[in-house]
């Protein structure tokens, strides 16, 4: 038995067996329980050292050979999939209440195998054909039933496909550039290939359009998912690559490349959030900031970068969880998520309509909830290095709470006289409100978060270290 | 001799990727990418094995199969843009345009990489005129004939500097799967369409 055998080929396969179930809870049941199993397994399996059973010994190795290349899971990584796979089960597990688990969970679990599979890979550049088979999956899941694909879906599916080239070709350099460290020229012309290919994957501004698009058109809890794993793989996939080599980590124009393009995708993320007249696209721009935030903690490199860059993490899914079931929910009621349409829901659908309020503050980086401690220590960490950059992280974070605040108007803007109610199902409030003490729980103990995710900058070898 | 038929193969896929751009019948499109691929397959090969190539060719007509399968007895005519400037003349100018800017380039190219100029202006034309492709349509079947052509490009230029089996046959799935999600689209749009 080999790792990549029980974190990338068993998921996959179970994908596909889970495809064929049309029953809804039962789907949601089996795919949670085998994505918290896998978690648990990844927490508490050892790899590549002996276990004895009883009397057998078992041993758990860390390759896997397929067609002259390798998938390699190590000891290393096994937080890292405890994550993912904590992370996907969180997200199986409420998709029963709302309807969507007969699609979700199928593509879900492929898209996750298929990721999983890209950071395993070598060499890893490979992960780029990977990660664009993990988009062509997605498709389906990002397509309304019964409606023409939108404009979103079509840019998301060019741009993540425009990143493949750029990457495998600048994974072709950096192998030349191992060979001869000296040629300043190829160093110059991968970095740009590199660049072009993290802009595109990454939606980096401008290749963002697609993201707000996507939340407009398409079903809101499968665009949280993509909108969560796609960036979250990417980023580590940028950090497997400044791992690897020594120049680009070393490089002195990295931070200042990073902080730019990290402020730049924030302030336009928050300020075009202040603005939207659509509950779905509000949505798009904060993945669009959560994005840039990322880039932020990188910026300040170290130990202290990587902390904070895999604490943003758990408040993240948590968040971007809460807000695509509320809105899912909400979308199930009204043909749009514009403001005209979802006007005075909040006293029909109190749970979903403040759900997706709160996660909406918690992502702006509220004071008590899940964000704020990290956001805090980030915002020091940005004000000691550059205070202009802390001050655009400001203007991108008022943005997203000017977006909240005029959804809360809009949401609680009910004719005079119309009763409050309560028209989400059990198991939808039972979610959204253990969703929202959750949020709250982290923000005011963050440090019970630290635990799970200390060792996870040591998947990293030289910049965990 | 093996350079002229590069030559030829390369200005195949001049003609193909020019008549993808012009032609509004799905028929023709897909009978034209078929013979797209027997030009990739002839620039691939001078890099790779025949039997490594042929993937090339088996895995583009297979694309081809997929989407023709999708369409087969669809009642639509030809489509035509709704935004973009969809005049035969404009995409004839453009293509030209993209046609000289690659050749120029694949001067550069040919001599950075150690490739023939033929196989270098091959790749980058595709890539070029899928990307002009990708840029005047919002149709499901146009952008999925642009991507696959951009695709074809890159894997022409690719073929010179990488000859691993795992990266071609995941350049063949890649494909396959882009089909598959063009089907896919397809069907979308034929079903809001009967609504």
């Amino acid at each position: 038995m080999s790792a990549p055998a029980i974190w990338i080929f068993m998921p996959a396969g179970l994908a596909l067996i889970l495809w064929l179930l049309r029953n809804e809870r039962l789907s949601a049941g089996l795919a949670g329980g085998i994505t918290f199993l896998l978690a648990l397994a990844a927490w508490m399996l050892p790899i590549d050292t002996a276990m004895s059973v009883g009397s057998v010994s078992i041993k758990i190795a860390s390759s896997f050979a397929i067609l002259g290349r390798q998938l390699v899971l190590t000891s290393a990584d096994r937080l890292l999939l405890a994550l993912i796979y904590a992370t996907t089960c969180f997200w199986f597990a409420a998709s029963a209440s709302i309807k969507i688990a007969h699609k979700l969970i199928p593509f879900g679990l492929g898209i996750t195998a298929l990721l999983v599979a890209s950071l395993a890979v070598e060499p890893f550049l490979y992960a780029a054909l990977l990660i664009e088979m993990a988009v062509l999956l997605a498709v389906p899941l990002l397509s309304s039933a019964g409606r023409a694909p939108g404009r979103g879906l079509f840019r998301f599916l060019i741009f993540q496909t425009l990143a493949m080239p750029f990457i495998l070709f600048s994974g072709w350099l950096l192998a030349g550039i191992e060979a001869n460290p000296g040629d300043l020229t190829l160093v110059l012309q991968a970095a740009i290939l590199l660049g072009l290919g993290f802009t595109f994957l990454l939606a980096i501004v401008p290749f963002n359009t697609w993201i707000p698009l996507l939340t407009e058109e398409s079903p809101p809890y499968p665009v949280g998912f993509i909108l969560w794993m796609f960036p979250t793989t990417a980023l580590l996939f940028g950090l497997g690559f400044l791992d690897r080599y020594t120049w680009l980590r070393t490089a002195p124009q990295l931070p200042n490349l990073l902080a730019f393009a990290g402020s730049l995708m924030l302030v336009t993320g928050g300020i075009l959030a202040a603005f939207q007249r659509h509950l779905g696209r509000l949505l798009g721009y904060a993945v669009i900031t959560e994005s840039g935030f990322s880039l932020l903690a990188m910026s300040l490199g170290g130990t202290t970068g990587l902390n904070l860059f895999f604490l943003l993490f758990v408040p993240r899914v948590l968040s971007l969880g809460i807000w695509a079931f509320s809105l899912s929910i909400l979308k199930e009621q009204i043909p749009s998520l514009r403001f005209g349409k979802v006007k005075g829901l909040g006293r029909t659908w109190p749970f979903a309509a403040y759900g997706a309020i709160l996660a909406n503050l918690s992502l702006a980086g509220l004071p008590l909830l899940a964000c704020f401690p990290i956001r805090q220590a980030l915002w020091e960490g940005l004000a000691r290095q550059s205070p202009g950059v802390a001050v655009w992280v400001l203007i991108g974070s008022l943005g997203l709470v000017t977006g909240a605040l005029r959804s809360l108007a809009v949401l609680s803007m009910a004719p005079e006289g119309t009763p409050w109610a309560m028209r989400e199902s059990w198991p939808q409030r039972i979610f959204l409100a253990l969703g929202a003490l959750a949020l709250i729980v982290l923000g005011l103990f963050p440090q019970w978060a630290i635990p799970l995710l200390a060792r996870l900058p040591s998947v990293f070898e030289h910049l965990g270290h | 001799m093996l350079e002229i038929l590069n030559w030829v193969a390369a200005l195949l896929a001049l003609g193909t990727s020019i008549g993808l751009l012009l032609s509004r019948d799905w028929r023709w499109s897909l009978a034209i990418l078929a013979a797209q691929y027997l030009g990739v397959f002839w620039l691939v090969h001078s890099h790779w094995p025949i039997s490594m190539a042929a993937v090339k060719l088996v895995t583009g007509w297979m694309v081809c199969a997929a989407l023709g399968t999708t369409l087969y007895g669809s009642t639509e005519g030809p489509v035509s843009e709704t935004a973009w400037p969809e005049g035969r003349l404009f995409r004839l100018l453009a293509a030209g345009l993209i046609a000289v800017s690659t050749f120029a380039l694949a001067q550069k190219i040919a001599s950075w990489l150690n490739v023939s100029l033929a196989v270098a202006w091959g790749g980058l034309l595709l890539m070029g005129l899928g990307l002009l492709h990708l840029g005047v349509t919002a149709q499901p079947l146009r952008v999925i004939l642009g991507l696959l052509t951009l695709l074809a490009g890159f894997e022409i230029i690719y073929a010179s500097v990488e000859t691993s089996i795992l990266i071609a046959a995941l350049l063949a799935v890649v494909n396959l799967c882009l089909a598959l999600a063009g089907a896919y689209l397809l069907n979308a749009r034929a079903a809001e369409d009967s609504q």
